[in-house]
């Protein structure tokens, strides 16, 4: 277990901001935080690094305490922000050669991993320019190469695709993922972009007011329910009694002019078809019900 | 800590505010050193032996003295360097990237602040330098031995002085999250404290113990302590005070006794102990008030939240 935290409370003036946070991260895994703003994510993520104190709660991160040894912990960890920062006059080069003399890399080896790590992120032929003149995209990838040149175990990544463009995004995400793979970092990232946490992470853990109202894998979190879709005209009101009272039937919706759309369970479309028929209505649509995060998400935020 | 407070000497000493200031330190050198040579061609016998030292002091018609420069204009640039020192890293979103480090947090704020205090040493000992080096060359002859040493305590002062501004500034730049309220806020500070507190002293005192063309001396007395008082919470006052001894050797204090006395007794230089004697109050309030200044920034900025929204 790489990160562990337990009852974790924080306070921000009279906000709870976390309240009762549980969080178990195991090594190598691909952690993907949801929750909508203001849940928590980036408090949690704070107090994982140390950078603020939680106000209850235990915490343990590579196997030490942020709060005791915070200095442990960030040699351990590297930390990409919201809104990442460089210093502007500073070349790319510059800014990433004060991470390695902050970790107290040896020069000759912190150029070589400068070097590697602005090569991974694409920004080699830039590297000598300074930051002032940098896109959002190329800062949000010399935010990454902030983290690799650490060479951390666990690295926090906040909203690491925010603001780039799709094919940025793309390139971002298999690059996280090939660092996991291939040099068995663990990662834990925070997003709003469902899709894109979907696509690579292993286990999702959903924030809301400060809790975790639901975790486990992607497969676990959208599994389950399946079934169909279906959109059956000319129906009348014997027909939806019917429907309504059949236990195959997951929701009935009148969408007006006789139309009702219907959600049923999975095994139950001959039964659907045989009281349609006996009714005499018809069924014009009939699709497949997949569900994806955003339907979780929408389910835990809509109440 | 080595680290921060390289990267922050060198974005100081790189920076435009600091090409700025070292014009500023030209011109200032260059008038200081033609008043003093002006003051000593039309008279000689009033000038005494310390003629070097009189080179920072001088004053002519309508242009300050280098010693009033400094201390008026002096914490207006030590302000510059320190008022956006945190906030903007806040601002830029350099904080949780430089935090997240394994350095201890004080590292970072200690390492600004003695950035800040050597630049600041660098610009007083070349001001110094360059007084010295443009006298040599219009005088002729060489300072005497006790002249440097006097010099040498006059820049720590000095730079404890500055210190202080930049302590300022640096809180400034935690307290408030725009650095253009710090530096509105530290503008304030330095008004209030370079001129309007003189104004207020005079009142408080005018207030408390009335002057009349009758008033007794001792009258005259205390309302001269009063203001005294009320003016010693000015930094400026007290860096004034306290320095005034080492660059005017003959100087015996700024209480009305010794205003009344000087023309009576004949004032022979002090030694330079003595001389340290005299402003070591003031000294000793310096150096507080600089480090009271610096405890408060940095507990103010250790007890900050990084959290930005």
């Amino acid at each position: 277990m790489i990160v562990e935290a337990k009852g974790l409370r924080k306070r921000y003036n009279h906000v709870w901001a976390l309240d009762g946070l549980d969080l178990s991260v195991q090594e190598g895994e691909i952690y993907g935080l949801l929750g909508p703003n203001g849940s928590g994510k980036t408090t949690t993520i704070l107090i994982l690094l140390g950078l603020t104190e939680p106000t209850e709660g235990i915490v343990r991160v590579c196997g030490h305490d942020p709060v005791r040894e915070p200095l442990q912990v960030k040699r351990a960890v590297g930390y990409l922000s919201e809104k990442v920062g460089f210093y502007e006059e500073l070349s790319a080069r510059e800014n990433l050669r004060l991470i390695t003399r902050l970790n107290g890399i040896p020069e000759a080896q912190g150029k070589a991993r400068i070097a590697e790590a602005l090569e991974q992120v694409g920004l080699a032929e830039v590297s000598d320019r300074p930051v002032a003149t940098f896109s959002h995209g190329m800062r949000q990838r010399l935010g990454i190469a902030d983290v690799l040149v650490k060479r951390p175990k666990l690295a926090i990544l906040d909203e690491p695709t925010s603001g780039i463009d799709p094919e940025g995004a793309v390139q971002i995400l298999d690059l996280i993922r090939r660092l996991r793979d291939e040099a068995g970092m663990t990662v834990i990232l925070s997003s709003h972009l469902l899709y894109q946490v979907q696509r690579i992470c292993d286990r999702v853990g959903i924030l809301q007011r400060g809790r975790m109202v639901a975790e486990g894998t992607v497969g676990e979190l959208t599994g389950g329910e399946g079934g169909y879709w279906a959109v059956v005209e000319g129906a009348g009101s014997a027909l939806r009694a019917r429907l309504e009272g059949e236990e195959w039937t997951v929701g009935v919706e009148d969408l007006g002019g006789g139309r009702l759309q219907v959600a049923l369970a999975e095994s139950a479309r001959p039964q659907l078809f045989k009281i349609v028929a006996e009714e005499g209505a018809v069924i014009t649509e009939l699709r497949p019900r997949v569900r994806t995060l955003e339907d979780i998400y929408l389910r835990y935020f809509q109440a | 800590m080595a680290t921060i407070f390289w990267k922050e000497l060198a974005d100081h000493l790189g920076s435009r505010r600091f090409f700025l200031l070292s014009l500023i330190i030209l011109v200032v050198a260059g008038t200081s050193v033609y008043l003093g040579i002006q003051g000593f061609r039309e008279n000689p016998e009033e000038v005494g032996e310390y003629v070097y030292l009189v080179l920072f002091t001088q004053a002519a018609s309508g242009l300050p003295s280098f010693l009033s420069f400094l201390a008026f204009f002096g914490p207006l640039l030590a302000v510059l360097l320190g008022f956006d020192a945190v906030n903007s890293e806040f601002t830029r979103g350099t904080v949780s990237r430089i935090l997240s480090q394994p350095i201890y947090r004080d590292a970072w704020i200690n390492g600004k602040f003695l950035a800040g205090l050597t630049t600041l040493a660098v610009m007083v000992v070349s001001i110094a330098l360059l007084i010295f080096g443009l006298g040599l060359f219009a005088l002729g002859f060489p300072p005497a031995g006790g002249e440097f040493a006097r010099l040498l305590v006059f820049v720590v002062v000095a730079v404890i002085y500055l210190g202080f501004w930049l302590a300022l500034g640096i809180l400034f730049s935690v307290f408030f999250r725009q650095t253009a309220s710090s530096a509105l806020a530290a503008v304030a500070t330095w008004l209030f404290f370079t001129l309007f507190l003189y104004m207020i002293a005079g009142v408080i005192a005018d207030q408390l113990v009335p002057l009349r063309a009758d008033s007794t001396a001792s009258d005259l007395l205390r309302n001269q302590n009063i203001r005294d008082f009320v003016l010693r919470f000015s930094p400026v006052a007290l860096f004034e005070e306290a320095v005034l001894p080492i660059l005017v050797p003959t100087y015996r204090g700024l209480s009305l006794l010794a205003l009344l006395t000087r023309p009576d007794v004949p004032t022979s230089p002090l030694s330079l102990g003595q001389s340290l004697l005299v402003g070591w109050p003031q000294l000793v309030g310096l150096v507080a008030l600089t480090s009271l200044c610096f405890a408060a920034a940095y507990l103010a900025f250790m007890r900050r939240e990084i959290r930005t929204s």
